[in-house]
């Protein structure tokens, strides 16, 4: 017994009109400070008005949104007394909407005990509506929730089934001005979410096709869309992937790539996407020896020659590290601009909270501490995994 | 020799899969907190059973089948069918999609439990290495 959850999904070029015909008293919008520079919350804005609903805006949320910020959008909630909560912008700013919205909603809950166990008792108070910008975290479609305990520098996978948005709107235009980087990073989060969404332990036949379909459209549309951003074929493809992705890990779970680039992320602030996708090839080698099959298996719905399942599943960490390098991202840790020092200071730490995250227990293959401490040493200096 | 479950021999057998899993010792070596599991009468088993296995820095301290769930302190509770038990100990449904879909239910410092996912599947995977005879 499992389930298959989603918001409703308003896709394709125009979809943000679905916003004119809500009802409603109040809408806090949850975003960061780019999205407001860059004219998005305004846009968003004018759909409400015609709506007739009044529009608050809490832009506070920073990269790797922590634990106090969503407190803060939690008291603004208190006060503004939303009857929808907005998520607008990347992974970012939609999981600390999802957690806003939990906290307003409960605010008898702390947020590092946002668990997918019991009942929460949500939409009370209100809904949830997501806006991606970016194309690859799927965190519009996803009840999962990234949070950063900056004490500790450590990131939290939280997160409960119904704080799933109600509508998730996926409209190419708002993503249409993202830089060639960010485009890099976030597609490749996407292209990552479908290859652990597909090989992972939890993967279901529900999930399956989702993330195969999305782990093509990457492979296709990624360098297109990193090498012009005008591509609107490109663009929109792109953020089908990601939504795509984003609803097939997330009703499966993602797994060690995301484990180790939590834990890279919460120690050296790299971005999600090119953290996960640099970890990414090295995991499938790790798993290459022991259960190859799935590997291989999406590797030839990619296209890509099948010369028996551990090498088809090898091809493919080559394949997913050309992409990389085609798309100008790294391949390894010291390429990410990580000085050696300070990683093996903090190697100790890295390899605990990879094996302590979440996304851990659906690795196909467990790896010892000592084989977590040797895969974080071999991303560091680009070596293939040969154990 | 398949030993039969649920017993006290095989909770004894699980604490000593569990001490002597490096796997464990390491992913549990923070780990301080005693648990009760019950295992609730459903049609396939007559009466509700419970286990005590205390746990500290990850070696099993005590194990035994127990009278009650408040016949020794625990800080941690987790309760489910039968069925449901035995499906976790054939390795068909993995306990922490069990607590997600609600077969299991769970009492004690959740936000703590969260912290340390690779020892209940270390945990999981020494249930598993138990050989098993379910009675009905």
């Amino acid at each position: 017994m499992w389930n298959f959850i989603s918001p409703r999904i308003v896709f394709g070029e125009g979809a943000l009109d679905v916003l004119d015909e809500l009802q409603g008293q109040r809408a806090l919008i949850i975003t960061d400070k780019t999205m407001a520079q860059i004219g998005l919350v305004d846009k968003v804005k004018g759909h409400f008005k015609k709506a007739g609903i009044e529009v608050h805006v809490f832009d506070e949320v920073e990269p790797d949104p922590s634990v106090q910020t969503v407190q803060r959008g939690a008291e603004v909630a208190r006060h503004v007394k939303p009857d929808w909560i907005v998520g607008l912008g990347g992974g970012s700013p939609i999981d600390a909407a999802k957690a806003v919205w939990v906290l307003y909603e409960r605010p008898d809950i702390e947020p590092a005990a946002i668990a997918p166990v019991g009942e929460l008792g949500l939409r009370k108070k209100a809904r949830l509506i997501t806006i991606a910008t970016t194309s690859g975290t799927g965190a519009e479609v996803t009840w999962g929730i990234v949070l950063t305990d900056t004490e500790e520098k450590r990131k939290m996978g939280l997160g409960h089934p119904e704080n799933i948005a109600d509508i998730a709107i996926v409209d190419p235009e708002m993503a249409a001005g993202m830089p060639p980087r960010l485009t890099a990073d976030t597609g490749l989060d996407a292209l990552v979410h479908a290859v652990e969404g597909y090989t992972c332990s939890w993967h279901t036949d529900l999930t399956d096709g989702l993330c195969l379909q999305a782990a093509r459209l990457v492979f296709k549309y990624l360098p297109r869309a990193v090498s012009d951003g005008q591509d609107t074929e490109a663009r929109e493809r792109m953020h089908n992937a990601a939504t795509c992705a984003g609803l097939g890990f997330g009703n499966a779970m993602a797994s060690m790539a995301h484990a180790m680039g939590h834990s890279l992320g919460g120690a050296f602030h790299v971005p999600h996407g090119r953290a996960v996708a640099l970890f990414l090839p090295y995991t499938i080698e790790f798993f290459a020896p022991q259960a190859p099959e799935r590997f291989a298996e999406l590797a030839a719905f990619v296209g890509f020659p099948n010369a028996g399942d551990e090498k088809a599943a090898r091809a493919l960490a080559h394949q997913i590290r050309d992409l990389c390098r085609k798309v100008g991202n790294p391949i390894s840790v010291a390429e990410a601009g990580i000085e050696r020092k300070a990683y093996e200071n903090q190697l100790d730490k890295l390899v605990d909270d990879a094996l302590n995250d979440t996304q851990m227990v659906t690795a196909v293959r467990t790896p010892s501490l000592e084989e977590t401490r040797q895969l974080f040493l071999y991303a560091y200096d680009g070596r293939p995994v040969d154990f | 020799m398949a030993i039969k479950f649920p017993s006290d021999e095989w909770v004894k057998e699980f604490a000593s899969q569990i001490n002597g899993s490096k796997a464990y010792e390491e992913s549990g070596r923070d780990w301080e907190g005693d648990w009760i599991f019950v295992v609730e009468t459903d049609d396939a088993y007559p009466k509700t059973v419970y286990f005590f296995i205390g746990l500290y820095h990850g070696k099993v301290t005590d194990a035994s089948m127990i009278e009650s769930e408040h016949a020794r302190d625990a800080q941690y509770f987790m309760r489910g069918s039968f069925t449901t038990w035995r499906k976790t100990i054939e390795g068909k449904l993995d306990p922490i999609q069990g607590l997600m879909m609600r077969k299991f239910k769970l009492k004690g410092n959740l936000t703590k439990v969260l912290r340390y996912p690779r020892s209940a599947k270390e945990l999981v995977n020494c249930v598993k290495r138990v050989p098993t005879e379910f009675t009905s």
